[in-house]
């Protein structure tokens, strides 16, 4: 990686409530262009919060997230529509709508927001599905596929509009470590043959150990980021224990 | 378990002071539901400073049996006496002695607040106006959306439309004409009988006309509808919110309400007052039976239906069913957009969907009747 990178998205002062109760306290970090960028921590320590509103789908009760450079909370219409264009999301349940097949799926922000004809969008979505390994399944039903295969599809779907940044929330969560370490590969490849920036939440060890550029561990009790960098290096040498005791995946001693 | 095990319970004072209760055999899930009621009462009735128990011929122990002896030490320290058990396996010993009297304190605290009737009050009160507030929101929502969607409604939402359609219109004849024909048949042969005292048969050609066309068809369809495809749209819309498909609509940029309520808005208005049609149509069909087979011909039933039922009926008729169209439509997929997190919140949003739609056709039922009256229709 080269030491200098523009940033992509910038996080300041974002504070976080859920329910008149504080998950996130004056949060700030930066994701540089082109890295794979992974939040991690325990549970309930909010980062599934903190993605989604990084999407742009909550409101953060104070502070800015700032996408290439514009503001998705204040952004409004159609500027808000331009900052959606740069991201793709792929959900922990790949939401691929149930009554469309895979490549409609993939099509369907093609047919939405591009004056295409339909056979060049046909191409397009074909192309994405290769990308992803599933040329021979866009007329199944997202039902009929494996759970790899939908996060998959989901990730294909997300790509649909070249997004800059593409956000999965917990690729790994219900795949077996093979499909899981399949689809830990697949997001080397693109990060390496696209340049695309990815945001993941997971707190899955092994592929965090595998992809991840760099990393922020969110925790519960101090309602903020407790760690930042690679991850490699902080197991070895974070001064907090507690990091270091997430890496090595020990358990909290009981009192 | 195979066979019911073998347990014995004896319990016998020495000295006085001190109670001995022999266990022997298999303490399981079972056996011990045997004896749970006579082993807390032996050691309340003894009122003995010290209960000794003799575990050493206990064959087998699970955690029921671990349970008992927990409950008959608590049970025993809390009348601030002496308890020991002698010859228990270690393993189990500790379990019992892991478990402390003080680890249930503050676990059951947590729902038990008594809520009084004022608060109960001001919670509804401020769940109504938070729907309201939801419900005004939708509406003004899905206004703009229709409002757009008129102004150039695009190609891939029709296919969406058509199909919503098949399922809310052409899907609906049979259960629609079996009621509206049903409906028909008897309100004709309730009616009969009174008439026929007064020789006035033949007027419940009238009846069954006007209460069919005005009242009964499209209220019948409206409820219907409320019970096959508002139910549907809740469930459906709930489902796609559950499986974050309405997160992922939305960070594509696509507006949940345009994208799916529209069309199914726009499915049901289209499919409603051509129902309603159907059931005025088959509703007549089912009066004019009964008085066919009173012996009146049908051409004199036809006549009679003509004389007494006007355009302005069924056009007044039609115009209801076309906003309970609306309004089963518009609260099933309000409800299914509301609807929470977990498997059983779509259930819950169903059932609101379609109360909230039968509330809805009813309210909108009665303000027609007040303006049909002043406008004389």
């Amino acid at each position: 990686m080269q030491q200098e990178q523009r940033e992509i998205i910038r996080v300041e002062d974002l504070t976080v409530t859920y329910n008149s109760q504080m998950i996130l306290d004056h949060v700030s970090f930066t994701v540089a262009a082109g890295d794979v960028f992974v939040i991690l921590g325990g549970s309930g320590s909010g980062k599934s919060t903190l993605l989604k509103h990084l999407i742009g789908l909550y409101k953060p009760a104070s502070g800015h997230i700032l996408i290439d450079g514009q503001d998705i909370i204040a952004a409004e219409g159609r500027d808000r529509l331009a900052i959606l264009r740069k991201i793709g999301v792929m959900y922990q349940s790949s939401a691929l709508f149930g009554s469309m097949t895979v490549l409609e799926n993939v099509s369907l922000p093609l047919e939405e927001f591009t004056g295409l004809p339909s056979d060049a969008i046909r191409l397009i979505a074909l192309i994405k599905l290769k990308q992803v390994g599933l040329q021979n399944f866009g007329d199944h039903m997202p039902s009929e596929l494996s759970g790899g295969m939908q996060k998959r599809a989901a990730i294909a779907r997300a790509m649909a509009l070249d997004p800059r940044v593409l956000f999965l929330d917990e690729p790994s969560a219900g795949l077996d470590p093979i499909t899981s370490a399949e689809l830990d590969e697949l997001i080397l490849s693109l990060s390496r043959t696209l340049k695309i920036t990815f945001v993941i939440v997971s707190h899955e060890l092994s592929s965090i150990f595998t992809i991840a550029d760099r990393v922020i561990m969110l925790d519960k009790q101090t309602k903020g980021i407790v760690a930042t960098g690679n991850p490699h290096e902080l197991r070895e040498h974070s001064d907090n224990p507690r990091v270091r005791q997430f890496f090595s995946r020990l358990p909290s001693s009981r009192t | 378990m195979d066979s019911p095990g073998h347990l014995e319970f004896h319990s016998r004072k020495i000295e006085g002071s001190v109670l001995e209760i022999i266990i022997e055999g298999r303490l399981d899930s079972f056996t011990t539901s045997t004896i749970w009621r006579r082993a807390r009462d032996t050691v309340a009735s003894a009122k003995v400073p010290t209960v000794l128990v003799d575990a050493s011929r206990l064959d087998y122990c699970d955690g029921s049996g671990v349970a008992l002896l927990v409950h008959m030490r608590d049970q025993q320290l809390r009348s601030g006496g002496n308890f020991e058990i002698r010859g228990l396996q270690p393993e189990l010993q500790a379990l019992v002695e892991d478990w402390r009297s003080g680890d249930l304190a503050g676990a059951g605290q947590y729902d038990e607040q008594a809520t009084s009737l004022v608060e109960e009050i001001g919670r509804s009160i401020v769940e109504i106006c938070h729907d309201i507030y939801s419900l005004v929101i939708f509406v003004g929502e899905l206004a703009a959306a229709l409002a757009r969607a008129a102004v150039k409604p695009r190609a891939a939402r029709l296919r969406d439309t058509l199909r919503i359609a098949e399922s809310v219109g052409v899907n609906a004849v049979p259960i629609v004409a079996l009621i509206g024909f049903l409906m028909g048949l008897i309100m004709a042969f309730q009616a009969a009988i009174p008439l026929g005292q007064f020789g006035a048969q033949i007027f419940v050609a009238n009846l069954i006309g006007l209460a069919i066309l005005r009242e009964l068809g499209p209220l019948m369809t409206a409820i219907v509808l409320a019970g096959r495809s508002g139910s549907a749209f809740a469930a459906e819309l709930g489902t796609m919110k559950v499986r974050e498909e309405l997160d992922a609509l939305k960070t594509m940029g696509l507006d949940p309400v345009p994208f799916l309520v529209v069309p199914r808005v726009i499915a049901a208005v289209l499919m409603t007052p051509l129902l309603t049609i159907f059931a005025d149509l088959v509703g007549l069909i089912g009066g004019a039976v009964v008085l066919v087979s009173l012996g009146f011909p049908l051409i004199t039933f036809w006549n009679q239906v003509q004389l007494a039922v006007g355009y302005g009926d069924l056009l007044g008729g039609l115009a209801k069913s076309f906003v309970f169209g609306v309004l089963v439509a518009a609260i099933g997929c309000l409800r299914g957009l509301q609807t929470q997190t977990g498997a059983s919140a779509v259930g819950e949003s169903t059932t609101r969907a379609v109360v909230s739609g039968i509330i809805l056709i009813v309210i909108a039922d009665g303000i027609f009747s007040v303006i049909y009256y002043y406008l004389g229709i």
